[in-house]
């Protein structure tokens, strides 16, 4: 299959994905959390696809839970992905003891199983969607930090830099005009990487039952509601399943189109 | 790393095992400073309705949380050392003793899962590898590739359907009791086994497969390959014995997130090992519970990740000598 084809396809399923979440209130055609139908009715008959156990309407939950797992997978990205790159810009522009204090906290927090911790810290801080984000963010800029710690540490060190910062430019002008600019590829990549990792692992702490809770649900929690109806013989209860592979799948089709876009050396044998 | 100049090999196993060390120091200490900023403290999830100020206040005093917190925390490191956890908030019985068999449970699965996936994985990856661009190569990628954008609960729940409910040849719950006889065993772990294999498989097959294609691209290869030596050849004397210190490392580690990937593919099958005991224990917020287990999983994690580069050094011997730069 052709890079091309699969980039298209995959942009394709993220847009449709991403209207659904953002249209859920229109597009739903029963409130999420309403016992509307007979419990589990079959699909076609409560409903496009069927009621769950308590005879909620099943696509409009779906619906719904879209927008939670995009919500909070985008913004415990966005945040792990700030929070990373201020880390290694401080660290490679101050050098010295800040930056061995904060590379040692990488490592230290790389070491540890990352469900482990977010365990403990939801354990200790309560369930919550803003821990549970927090969380999230926390644990992942560690990768973001990996990426871009030897890239502010080589622009610092460049001579044009150093002419720059003698000729009396301001901190902004480095950072804006040469340092952010030449993340910007390695850092795109990541970013894909950590949205579909994101969405891995926020839905698998709310199947665990310790991510957003009922009865609100993402894609996850709805799995877990549903599991048990699986024994129905109905395929149904993994439907929000195949959403975050679907999700997954289409950003990582994205990121290796933009890997090799930006990768200018030839194939190694 | 200076310190320890007259031997480069010890003190890369000195500083390896003090970093883990100091991991694993962090990770305890990180749940007690956590544990002490909470508004309500174990006493009060102890006592729930019946929490009064006195009843709160008698209860702290037995638990000793009226003490300060650094002595708190060595009086709890001391007694860990020792094997003693404290004592389960949810159900009152030595957290040791609810541990130790949950902790057995999960290693029969991840062990069981390592040994098919290990093995497995690799030779797939020395295949795609071999066969770079072929067939064989678009396949095996592309399904990895799925397979890795797949929630390990989905792949679990897609067994359950296929193999209990349609097929009805495995339970769809593995609620197994130690005294349970080997088939019954063997029955209830086959599933959950599988899941592991399947989510571990992909990450195997894709870093043996690299591994083997970075050694493919150094300078010694395209000088057997311009001698005229066949690829296979190449591949299986040339490259294989040069890509085996990655591929060592790449099992040791995959051992390492079998450990942990064993928390939601138990809560999937139900399965009475340490990875639901502690997400069990996260909703009851039956602290001890957690930080002993947190502490074990990371315990577990970090020595076998140790392991991996310590295994890794052995078999190549380049990198005992100290890398320029560091």
């Amino acid at each position: 299959m052709s890079n091309k084809v699969t980039l298209g396809v995959s942009v394709a399923v993220l847009a449709t994905m991403a209207a659904a979440a953002i249209f859920a209130p229109v597009l739903a055609p029963f409130p999420p959390n309403e016992m509307v139908h007979t419990p589990f009715d079959a699909p076609g008959v409560g409903g496009v696809l069927g009621a769950d156990g308590l005879g909620r309407d099943m696509l409009s939950r779906i619906l719904y839970a879209t927008r939670y797992t995009f919500v909070a997978t985008l913004i415990a990205t966005t945040l792990a992905c700030m929070l990373g790159v201020s880390l290694a810009i401080i660290a490679g522009l101050s050098k010295g003891w800040i930056d061995i204090v904060i590379g040692r906290a990488v490592d230290i927090l790389m070491s540890i199983p990352q469900i482990i911790l977010a365990l403990i810290i939801l354990a200790i801080a309560g369930v919550s969607l803003t821990t549970l984000i927090l969380t999230m963010a926390v644990l992942q800029s560690s990768t973001y930090y990996r990426v871009t710690r030897p890239i502010a540490g080589d622009l610092a060190a460049m001579e044009y830099v150093e002419v720059g910062r003698l000729r009396g430019e301001r901190l902004h002008w480095y950072l804006f005009k040469e340092i952010l600019p030449n993340m910007v590829p390695s850092l795109l990549a990541q970013f894909g990487l950590g949205l579909s990792s994101a969405a891995l692992f926020i839905s698998s702490l709310s199947f665990l039952g310790i991510g957003i809770q009922p009865p609100a649900a993402d894609l996850g929690g709805l799995v877990r509601e549903n599991a048990l109806a699986l024994s129905t013989g109905r395929l149904t209860p993994l439907i929000p399943a195949f959403c975050i592979a679907l999700f997954c799948l289409s950003v990582n089709g994205i990121v290796d189109w933009l890997v090799g876009r930006f990768s200018d050396k030839p194939d190694v044998k | 790393m200076v310190l320890f100049a007259n031997s480069p090999v010890k003190s890369f196993v000195v500083a390896r095992v003090a970093s883990g060390l100091v991991s694993i120091f962090f990770i305890s200490f990180l749940v007690f400073v956590g544990t002490s900023m909470l508004p309500g403290d174990a006493a009060n999830a102890l006592l729930g309705q019946n929490a009064t100020p006195e009843t709160v206040l008698a209860l702290r005093t037995e638990l000793g949380l009226d003490q300060p917190l650094p002595v708190r925390y060595f009086h709890w490191l001391g007694n860990a050392l020792h094997g003693d956890f404290g004592t389960s908030l949810s159900n009152s019985q030595p957290v040791i003793n609810l541990l130790v068999p949950r902790l057995i449970n999960s290693l029969i699965l991840a062990f069981s899962a390592a040994a098919i996936v290990l093995p497995l994985a690799v030779g797939i990856g020395l295949l795609a590898a071999i066969n770079r661009g072929k067939a064989i190569d678009t396949v095996t990628g592309s399904i990895s590739a799925i397979f890795l954008s797949m929630p390990s609960f989905l792949i679990g729940y897609l067994l359950v359907f296929i193999f209990a409910v349609k097929l009805g040849l495995f339970p769809p719950l593995s609620m197994v009791r130690s005294s349970a006889s080997l088939p019954t065993w063997i029955s209830a772990l086959t599933l959950p086994v599988l899941t592991l294999v399947l989510v571990a498989q992909a990450h195997v097959m894709k870093l043996t497969r690299a591994a083997v294609l970075g050694v493919m691209s150094s300078d010694y290869i395209l000088m057997a390959e311009t001698k005229g030596i066949p690829r296979n050849r190449i591949i299986l004397k040339h490259a294989l014995p040069n890509a085996l210190s990655p591929i060592v490392s790449i099992c040791m580690i995959t051992m390492a997130y079998l450990i942990v990937d064993v928390v939601v593919i138990e809560a999937v099958f139900n399965y009475p090992g340490m990875g639901k005991l502690m997400v069990d224990a996260v909703a009851y917020r039956d602290i001890p519970m957690v930080l002993a287990c947190g502490v074990l999983f990371s315990t577990i994690f970090i020595s076998l990740n140790l392991a991996a580069d310590l295994l890794a050094m052995l078999v190549n011997p380049r990198q005992r000598l100290p890398r320029k730069g560091n």
